[in-house]
């Protein structure tokens, strides 16, 4: 029987490439988010790997024994998914240049639902609070949405 | 069914060789053309054969003829082989129209040269998704479809498909990772990722765990088909990719995802133990998703919500976790995938001919374009499920099935899916009265749709149509393959028949005794039927 018990040093690390990938997967920029994908595919190519029980020679037959061989099935997935998340990552990295280029910064912009309902709530909020600077007027709603949207995101009041 | 292996891969290597040189032809458009039509009717003639041979039993092909358990198994059932032959049909039709708008466009001085090959790539992920016996096959397919889809979404690069690809790419990206943290923890659970094998080890394995697997597994194929709260990323990213596209996205993505849930449903968890939850959540799918078609005002977008409502019906059929629902839920899908992608190819044709898709500056296009109209009114009253049509016959499959199951939960999904395809017609009318009925604008732009667009949407129509007529041989087709898949066994003993390692060559120096031939008549490289 295979010997499955995996080292824990692998289990933690799959869960802090995980959490870190998370978060980092959660901010507005597109690079961000990239790093979070990197990291969090490398937390489950470490999965793999576990999954393939405990380390052991090259499974090659007549170089190892047979009780000794690694798990090469475990390593195969593993080479797959790294070429796949790497032409990806290309992929969103070539996405992160050409949103670069056309606005000169990388987030990630609204949906168009999003958009229309921050754009009534900032319609709204003045009347909400009662305040008196409603009537001016010089700023567009788009632009007061997205103030208003932004500071949502920094987590003071709009 | 021996004879007829060589059947089984043809639709993933065709299409992946004709993608590899359509690319090396990138500065030979016309000669790219060719081979995409050609591959893309071959691919589904060759999908109809094999959906006939199936109909008498499974074929397995193990590559290098290693037998299942340690090769790679392509398998091909009836439902792969149905889902393959309407999907095939589909996205050639697509391909047709594509040509015809990048001709009338006269884009062929300036092509997109990465357009054809990724296409290709697409069809033959779509394949190798339906035929995979394996779950790290079925892992790669998706990818191979889903970047194939990331590439075409973003074709142009303009603003508006960046944002919408942003949001796109990262959903899926993160719905792949979640089904390979999956695919591993399954790994790590059985020691394997043979569907077949792991049919018969995941009922061995702590029912906990098996929860836990399943679940994960649901959660990467539920982002994928748009399942209600995991669904908000489609009616975003689909309406802004060119028309085309957005037809073929629509009518075979999802899908894809409907596929997977389906044949990890039945041959992996058959105790069923999340149907009460798949069913609140297609509920959930119909209700919400019909009420945001009714909200919109852009047809495309309209379109893409009732594509996540009618998800749910799919879901619904899944759910119930009997033979007939399955049936229906099958029928339901090579229906929905028809109709949907024909209704987005009329929106691509009713926006050249009105100019745009806003439904508030369309109209009177019943005047100005009759055919159109024709062309639009009969799929649209299929997709919201009026007699005669093939919808209307599919959603009487599924309330048969929940009225037949007499538990509370089911009552409340037929009520649930009669409400949502009433708010289907709702939206649907909407839409027809505001875009053909009402007076029209005064700058409608003074186009002629050419026939190379019009011809193949058409054709699709006639398909939709066609599965209407031939509603009674498809759906015992249907119910056939159901049947089959509630018995898990069928497809273990197919791919496992083989009791040795296959006809594989390996080497013999200090390796494993190889496997007396003579004891392997006849395994390794075919499926026993039953």
């Amino acid at each position: 029987m295979i010997d499955t018990t995996p080292s824990l040093m692998l289990v933690i690390a799959v869960g802090a490439f995980f959490i870190s990938g998370v978060y980092l997967v959660l901010e507005r920029t597109l690079t961000r988010v990239l790093l979070g994908v990197i990291l969090i595919s490398n937390g489950v190519n470490l999965l793999l790997l576990i999954s393939g029980g405990r380390a052991g020679g090259a499974p090659i037959v007549g170089v190892t024994p047979d009780e000794d061989m690694a798990d090469p099935l475990a390593q195969f997935m593993i080479l797959t998914a790294i070429v796949i998340t790497f032409g990806l990552t290309a992929f969103i990295l070539a996405m992160a240049y050409r949103s670069w280029q056309m606005l000169g910064h990388d987030e990630v912009q609204d949906d168009l639902e999003d958009r229309r309902i921050a754009r009534l709530a900032a319609r709204n909020a003045p009347t909400v609070e009662g305040s008196d600077t409603s009537d001016v007027t010089d700023i567009s709603v788009d632009d007061e949405a997205s103030a208003a949207r932004d500071d949502i995101a920094d987590g003071r009041t709009p | 069914m021996s004879s007829y292996t060589w059947l089984v891969p043809l639709p993933v290597m065709i299409p992946l060789f004709a993608a590899g040189l359509a690319l090396a032809l990138y500065r030979r458009p016309r000669l790219q053309q060719g081979i995409s039509v050609t591959a893309l009717t071959l691919m589904l003639g060759f999908s109809a054969w094999l959906m006939v041979v199936v109909d008498s039993g499974p074929v397995v092909v193990n590559a290098g003829e290693w037998a299942a358990p340690v090769g790679v198994a392509l398998v091909g059932d009836r439902l792969s082989a149905l889902m393959l032959t309407v999907s095939s049909a589909v996205l050639l039709c697509v391909l047709l129209y594509s040509l015809g708008q990048g001709v009338s466009d006269g884009s062929e001085k300036a092509p997109v040269s990465i357009y054809h090959p990724t296409y290709l790539a697409l069809a033959a992920g779509v394949s190798n998704a339906f035929l995979a016996g394996d779950l790290f096959n079925l892992y790669v397919g998706f990818e191979i479809l889903l970047v194939a889809s990331y590439v075409l979404l973003t074709l142009g690069g303009t603003f508006e498909r960046i944002r919408a690809g942003a949001i796109y790419v990262v959903v899926g990206l993160l719905s792949s990772l979640i089904f390979l943290t999956a695919v591993a923890m399954i790994y790590a659970a059985t020691g394997t990722v043979n569907l077949a094998q792991l049919s018969v080890r995941l009922q061995e394995i702590d029912p906990g765990t098996a929860l836990v697997l399943q679940i994960l597994l649901l959660l990467g194929f539920a982002i994928k088909a748009a399942i209600f709260p995991l669904s908000s990323w489609l009616p975003d990213s689909y309406p802004t990719a060119p028309a085309p596209v957005t037809a073929v996205f629509a009518g075979l993505l999802t899908k894809v995802g409907v596929y997977s849930i389906m044949r990890t449903q039945t041959l992996l968890f058959p105790d069923g133990r999340l149907n009460d939850v798949l069913m609140w959540l297609a509920l959930a799918t119909m209700l919400i998703g019909i009420m945001g078609a009714v909200a919109q005002n852009d047809i495309k977008r309209l379109l893409s919500f009732t594509l996540v409502s009618h998800i749910g019906y799919m879901i619904f059929g899944i759910a119930l976790g009997s033979r007939i629902g399955l049936g229906a839920a099958i029928f339901y899908v090579a229906h929905h995938i028809t109709v949907q992608t024909t209704l987005f190819l009329i929106v691509g044709l009713i926006e050249r001919r009105g100019g745009t898709t806003s439904l508030a500056k369309l109209g009177g296009l019943a005047k100005i374009a009759p055919g159109l109209s024709i062309l639009f009114f009969i799929p649209a009253m299929n997709l919201a499920g009026i007699p005669p049509f093939s919808g209307f016959l599919g959603k009487v499959g599924l309330l048969e099935a929940g009225v037949a199951q007499d538990r509370w939960l089911a009552w409340v999904l037929v009520i649930g899916s009669v409400v949502a395809s009433l708010l289907t017609l709702y939206a649907i009318v909407k839409a027809w009265n505001k875009a053909f009925w009402q007076p029209a604008p005064d700058d409608v732009p003074d186009v002629k749709l050419p026939a190379t667009m019009v011809g193949p949407a058409t054709a699709l129509m006639v398909l939709t149509l066609a599965i209407t007529v031939f509603a009674g041989p498809l759906y015992d087709y249907t119910n056939r393959a159901a049947t089959t898949m509630m018995e898990p066994d069928n497809y273990v003993n197919a791919v496992l028949s083989g009791e040795g390692r296959g006809d594989g060559e390996s080497t013999d120096k200090d390796g494993p005794e190889r496997v007396d031939d003579s004891e392997l008549s006849d395994d390794g490289q075919e499926g026993v039927v039953r």
